[in-house]
């Protein structure tokens, strides 16, 4: 399984990376920006994105929206990470087409969780997200 | 929280949240400036809000919840700040200020309870500053804008905040286009940042997926600013730019014309545009090869493009052990060169075996340079949190103080800078507390009522000097003594004979000073005993000089760093010891009619003055051999005191690596440590600094004694 973690904290990126290489043996890179993430998304497959929403420069709502209209990333799963109180966020960034999403704090039991059950999902088609959604951190 | 509590997730948290807290520190400083001056920015507030939201975030993931509570509060006062809710106010900066000293204490505790945080008390002072909250029932200006749907679809809240708040006080946005190579993205927008730091906002970066190539991204920035199009079109510093102004749908100034290139500023037609060609990515969609391709051509693809790392510096002690081995390993191969060179048949085999050490030791030389230089770090990073102190302390006692720092490159081993931090602050507690007068009674001086007080640091030889320099009441000596006398510190008669330098030294002495004495001579000596001691432990020293109303400066000595040294091995009853190369000045052989006594102590005269002469022999205990007939001096200096160690033998100079030893013979007195020479041979490393201590009280006398000058 290969997942790209775009996040600009890198104490985020560690824990995600320990959580999923460790429970699920999954490839996992990095992308510390929405900009890093733009430069390896034309040239890379993921099977899921986990994009934290409130970066600076290109948030990833903006990332989730770019995805989308990719026709190489369209079928990506797209995990958004946000903090509790940005609900907003979060529906904006399933209305956009990200699947799923986790609220900050959440256990590597929850992420693996959720990645697991993300992944298992194989419906390629169009990811309009809602099906998934709507689900918080409560499921691991 | 997170139950994988690998140690070295945490120690990724702690460096984080620490980078975090640091910067934050900074920016509060330049925000409190800034504040002063009427300069103060959204831009600041934003960057310490995105902070604080940071720290909050990574505060919850790793089990922090004090430090989550307090950056939410803190969030909550900076995004009422932002939204200019609240008024920015010294007080309103205390607050702030005080989050941020809590974060600190509390990334210093194992325990968060341990911090001793009162959070009730805090989130009291937080709900002062708060304004009152808007009701907020007008009708959202955003709606009036002519942006795109899909545009403000994509704006997180907070970007949106930013948006809104702008709009309402009449901003204009702005929405430029851009075209930027992929590779150097990081560089275009902190240049982009830069130009437009004074004149405007960036909201937000809404990459788009079209036009360009995959080396190229066309991007559109949203900004807020008050300039014009063309102030803004000239400011940006890339070709091919387009600057529009978003209209107001309300009959604003002007209607959405045309652009230069519409299909990259329009997001709206860039998504038709996209989904009616879905491979619009590249254009076409890219073959296998052309992707392994681009691979290869590109190897920064996956990985990250930061180019610094975190170091755990236990990991640099121990590549600087290795050194230290190697440099043994060197010696080795050294000694075998040269049993060679004495055998005919093998002295072409000695000559090639010397070059090769010779190479050996020159990259072993610059390995262990590298190693040295990745420990160094600017002073500062110690100076800043400093600048914090001096405002903090100036208020408490209704001080003026203006800082004035220089040196602040001056780069020092990193184990340094950390245990520096505390006497530091003691001693620019103490100058603010007790040294600098109020204003009225600096006025009434003929003083400026700001007080000036001077941070410097520079680099002398293999020593780092940092002076803290005060303009305020300076220290009376005569009280010192009157104090010194009365704590029992000093006899009256061993008092009058005291040197001005020695007097001023008496500060430091352990039970000088308790909090009663400090008002009595406007001064130091709060807990001076343990800033010496905590130099000292450095390898360092401290002095002291003043001049009644004028000022009072402390000048600290340090060594560069603390891994590996050189050092003098010289040999004492057939032991040898390393006496740091740092502090060593000369060695010259020893002539026992040029002692003198005085009070009872032996001291040699060296060209016109005097110093004590430390006879290691007896000092260590080990009279068991009878001393040889030609003995040397080896003069060790620190700051401006000096010594003579009396040795048997000089061994030669040799790079070393101090061990400490173990916690049971941490308080043997007069070494630092223990280093190991290689062929089983080990060294004690002596402690210069507590030796010159140790006949320090004595050398002004002396000197005075001698008739010479300094």
């Amino acid at each position: 399984m290969r997942i790209l973690i775009v996040e600009d904290s890198n104490a985020m990126r560690a824990f995600v990376r320990a959580a999923l290489e460790e429970g699920l043996e999954a490839e996992v890179n990095e992308a510390a920006s929405g900009f890093e993430a733009l430069r390896i998304l034309p040239r890379e497959r993921f099977d899921l994105a986990i994009v934290d929403v409130n970066m600076p420069d290109i948030n990833g709502l903006e990332l989730v929206a770019f995805m989308r209209k990719s026709e190489a990333h369209r079928g990506t799963k797209i995990l958004m990470i946000s903090t509790e109180a940005a609900s907003a966020d979060r529906e904006r960034g399933l209305s956009l087409g990200a699947n799923d999403y986790l609220s900050k704090p959440f256990t590597a039991e929850a992420l693996r969780a959720k990645v697991a059950e993300l992944v298992s999902k194989t419906g390629k088609g169009d990811a309009s997200g809602k099906d998934e959604g709507g689900l918080s951190d409560g499921s691991g | 929280m997170a139950r994988d509590d690998d140690s070295g997730l945490r120690d990724e948290f702690l460096a984080e949240a620490q980078e975090i807290v640091e910067a934050l520190s900074r920016d509060l400083l330049v925000l409190d400036q800034a504040e002063k001056e009427g300069t103060t920015s959204a831009e600041q507030i934003n960057d310490l809000f995105r902070s604080v939201h940071t720290l909050k975030g990574i505060a919850g993931m790793f089990g922090h919840p004090t430090i989550g509570a307090i950056a939410h509060s803190l969030e909550d006062l900076l995004d009422q700040l932002r939204l200019e809710k609240v008024a920015l106010t010294a007080e309103v900066l205390d607050v702030l200020f005080e989050g941020v000293e809590h974060f600190q204490r509390l990334l210093q505790s194992e325990e968060e309870s341990e911090a001793g945080i009162d959070l009730d008390a805090f989130a009291q002072r937080i709900g002062q500053s708060l304004g009152v909250q808007d009701g907020g029932a007008t009708e959202d200006p955003l709606r009036a804008l002519g942006l795109e749907e899909a545009m403000l679809s994509v704006l997180t809240e907070y970007e949106e905040h930013r948006l809104r708040a702008n709009v309402e006080q009449g901003v204009t946005i702005f929405r430029v286009g851009l075209r930027l190579p992929l590779l150097s993205i990081d560089e275009s927008l902190e240049s982009l940042k830069e130009k437009l730091r004074s004149l405007a906002e960036i909201i937000t970066y809404l990459p788009s997926m079209d036009g360009g190539d995959a080396e190229h991204i066309e991007l559109v920035v949203l900004i807020a600013s008050t300039s014009d199009k063309e102030v803004l079109e000239a400011a940006i510093p890339f070709e091919g730019t387009s600057v529009e102004e978003v209209n107001r749908r309300d009959g604003g100034p002007m209607s959405l014309g045309p652009v230069e290139e519409p299909q990259t500023t329009d997001l709206t037609d860039l998504i038709a545009a996209a989904e009616a060609a879905p491979s619009s990515l590249t254009h076409a969609p890219p073959s296998a090869a052309q992707l392994s391709g681009a691979n290869q051509a590109d190897p920064l693809s996956v990985r990250s493009v930061s180019n610094t790392v975190r170091v755990e510096i236990d990991k640099l002690d121990h590549l600087m052990n290795v050194v230290g081995e190697l440099a043994i390993i060197r010696s080795a191969i050294f000694r075998i060169s040269e049993r060679f060179r004495s055998e005919s048949a093998m002295r072409e085999l000695s000559i090639e075996l010397h070059r090769i050490n010779r190479g050996f030791e020159r990259n072993l030389l610059e390995l262990q340079n590298g190693i040295l230089d990745v420990r160094m770090v600017p002073l500062g990073q110690v100076f800043d949190k400093l600048a914090r102190i001096v405002r903090q302390a100036a208020r408490e006692h209704g001080k003026e103080v203006r800082l004035v720092v220089s040196g602040k490159d001056t780069e020092v081993d990193k184990l340094i800078v950390e245990e520096l931090s505390d006497p530091l602050m003691h001693i620019i507690r103490n100058a603010i507390d007790h040294g600098i007068e109020p204003p009225k009674q600096r006025d009434m001086a003929g003083k400026k009522p700001t007080g000036t007080l001077a941070l410097s640091a520079y680099q002398r030889g293999k020593h780092v000097v940092i002076e803290v320099e005060d303009d305020g009441g300076g220290i009376d000596h005569e009280a010192i003594l009157r104090v010194g006398i009365e704590r029992g510190v000093i006899t009256r008669d061993a008092a009058a004979e005291l040197s001005r330098e020695e007097i001023y030294n008496l500060i430091f002495t352990a039970g000088f000073s308790t909090k009663s004495s400090v008002s009595d001579l406007s001064g130091r000596g709060v807990g001076m005993d343990v800033v010496k001691t905590n130099i000292a432990r450095l390898g360092g020293i401290i002095d002291v000089d003043s001049e009644p109303g004028i000022g009072t400066k402390f000048t600290i000595t340090l060594p560069v760093t603390l891994a590996m040294i050189s050092a003098l091995l010289v040999r004492v009853a057939g032991r040898e010891f390393a006496i740091p190369i740092t502090s060593v000045r000369e060695a010259l052989v020893f002539e026992e009619s040029e002692i003198r006594m005085v009070e009872a102590r032996e001291m040699l005269t060296l060209r016109g003055s005097s110093l004590p002469l430390c006879r290691l022999r007896e000092f260590f205990g080990i009279a068991d051999a009878p001393p040889p007939e030609r003995q040397f001096v080896v003069v060790a200096e620190i700051g401006s005191r000096r010594v003579g160690f009396l040795v048997d033998e000089l061994d030669g100079q040799q790079d070393i690596v101090i061990k400490s030893f173990g916690p049971s013979l941490q308080k043997v007195k007069g070494f630092a440590g223990a280093t190991d020479l290689g062929d089983q041979r080990v060294a004690l490393v002596i402690d210069v600094p507590s030796l010159v201590e140790e006949s320090g009280m004595q050398m002004d006398r002396a000197r005075l004694w001698a008739g010479g000058g300094v």
